[in-house]
């Protein structure tokens, strides 16, 4: 398991920022040569949001980010529940 | 007679026997809205000159000598998901005030209209029922009339308030995830959600499809069962609706909760309660002489599966509006739904299968117990606005957490009962969840709870509110 995925599982999730993105931060400066690397879940959400055709105005993504935080977090308490292959999902479609 | 606080019982009998008529009923239940819904906020439409009519009807049936209905001259009002002819079916938006005026009436409005019930409007409800507060940015927050500064609950908030405020004593609601329990609850009156497929959901505006349910909110046990009888009964136009001939519980009520094995859920529903949840909890369970405790197994795995199954279906639903009309939603909800439909599918799927395992897990509970009794709500009525509350310590968002012991509930599509424990000075209730298909256990318990006084919706001061 990755340690995103067990930071997803203990529902602490925090987004990852690269030590680069930290020291450039406190330093007010970026580093030479090395741009800060972008949390995944944005580049995620801006993702999803072209497959989807979804045009985002820059002032929902935070708080979009945010909730799929949430919804993650939540997923990752049952993502990993151990279950048999041949589970049946609960909604049963009769033809 | 007091039509304001009357159980619909006590007025379809009056309307019965000539004590009063179903136009003097319905005058009055007009009169009411438009002295208190300011404050309220409960109605986004009210249809007077439709219930006049039908209330005429009624007269002249009686006159007629014909025999009424047990709702006869009863009025209700629906949140406003529920499709009434001639209106646009808003469930909380704005973007669905450009829809075309339904051209029927949701199936369970014919039902409770064929036993003599009089629409008298449309409530107010948290946009596209994603929500647990009551709020909505755009007809305003229903109100508690139990402290108009504080929540009804949601979604079904304008149902919650219109009933404990006296305004109707019957309101329909939905409930996807705890949007009939929650707002019982906080304004301290009676819910039922059924079980999963037992009342149509037709011509009614969806949420989550596989979690849907449609139910009343009352005054009292007997208002609730007969609300809930004349509603019953298959609808080829609700696919999900069961095949399921009519099972009345109105009979069955004064058999009382004697012989019914009942147990206290334990574990995940008693963390985060608060001292109030807790002391309705154990009034309910001392009431009934229940001390013994169980645990629905994984009940934290079933409410993130319902979370993430809710925000995926959600989103999906509400996809080609949040393309073409994301500025229109109500922040709050957009962006819920927004991520909702980025969830990667295997998630949901995951989650579809773990609701199996959960709902068999728990069904066997049943051979062993027969009903179960959990709190409805962390915490009484919080302020309009409040935005967090604490919960077992931690810091919580108010909107998406009031309904944490009602949604690993419905997400098996049990039935429940929300009793009212009236504690000043505000109530909080109490789920009494019973197998599939026995709402009949729910309902006698919850009967007998109200006759020894456990339970009860207690009138709120309006015009001290005002």
């Amino acid at each position: 398991m990755t340690k995103q995925a067990k930071s997803l599982r203990k529902g602490k999730f925090k987004p990852s920022r690269a030590p680069v993105a930290k020291a450039s931060r406190a330093k007010g400066r970026r580093v030479k040569g090395k741009p800060p690397r972008r949390d995944p879940l944005d580049s995620f959400v801006d993702a999803a949001a072209h497959a989807l055709d979804l045009k985002l105005e820059p002032a929902w993504k935070s708080a979009v980010k945010t909730n799929l935080e949430v919804t993650l977090a939540l997923a990752a308490l049952f993502a990993d529940f151990p279950l048999p292959d041949d589970a049946e999902p609960a909604p049963v479609f009769s033809a | 007679m007091d039509t304001a606080w009357a159980h619909a019982s006590e007025i379809a009998a009056a309307v019965c026997d000539g004590r009063t008529s179903a136009a003097a009923v319905v005058r009055a239940a007009l009169a009411r809205i438009a002295n208190h819904d300011r404050v309220l906020n409960a109605f986004t439409a009210v249809t007077a000159e439709r219930a006049l009519a039908k209330a005429a009807a009624i007269d002249a049936e009686r006159a007629r000598g014909r025999r009424l209905g047990a709702l006869a001259g009863v009025p209700f009002a629906v949140k406003n998901l529920f499709d009434i002819a001639g209106l646009p079916t808003l469930a909380g938006s704005k973007i669905n005030r450009d829809r075309a005026p339904a051209t029927r009436d949701a199936t369970v409005i014919a039902r409770l209209e064929a036993h003599g019930a009089v629409l008298v409007g449309a409530l107010n409800m948290g946009e596209y029922a994603y929500d647990f507060t009551g709020e909505n940015v755009h007809y305003g927050a229903s109100r508690n009339p139990h402290d108009v500064s504080r929540m009804t609950g949601g979604s079904s908030g304008g149902s919650g308030g219109a009933v404990a405020g006296g305004l109707v004593p019957i309101a329909l609601g939905s409930d996807t995830n705890g949007s009939i329990r929650v707002p019982a609850s906080l304004c301290g009156i009676f819910g039922l959600k059924p079980t999963y497929g037992r009342l149509s959901r037709a011509h009614t505006f969806p949420f989550v499809a596989s979690l849907d349910h449609v139910g009343p909110l009352v005054r009292s046990t007997r208002d609730l069962a007969l609300a809930y009888d004349a509603m019953q009964g298959h609808d080829d136009d609700d696919p999900v609706c069961a095949r399921r001939p009519v099972e009345a519980v109105a009979p069955l009520l004064e058999r009382g909760s004697a012989g019914l094995r009942i147990a206290i859920a334990d574990g995940y529903f008693r963390a985060g309660a608060s001292a109030q949840a807790q002391a309705a909890l154990a009034r309910v369970a001392a009431a009934l002489g229940v001390t013994n405790e169980i645990e629905l197994p994984e009940a934290k795995r079933a409410r993130a599966a319902a979370y993430v199954i809710t925000a995926s279906e959600g989103g999906a639903l509400h996809l080609g509006r949040l393309r073409a009309r994301g500025r229109d939603f109500d922040p709050a909800v957009r962006d819920r739904l927004i991520a909702g439909a980025m969830i990667p599918a295997a998630h949901v799927v995951k989650a579809q299968k773990f609701r199996r395992w959960y709902r068999e897990q728990v069904l066997a509970l049943f051979a062993h117990v027969d009903a179960v009794l959990a709190p409805a709500t962390p915490c009484t009525a919080p302020a309009i606005g409040q935005q967090t509350f604490m919960l077992d310590g931690v810091e919580l968002p108010v909107r998406a957490n009031l309904g944490i012991y009602t949604q690993p509930i419905s997400f098996i599509g049990l039935p429940v009962v929300v009793a009212p424990v009236p504690f000043q000075p505000l109530p909080i209730g109490v789920q009494i969840i019973a197998a599939p298909w026995r709402e009949d256990v729910a309902l006698r318990i919850a009967h007998a709870l109200e006759r020894a006084g456990t339970v009860a919706a207690t009138r709120p001061s309006l015009e001290r509110a005002e």
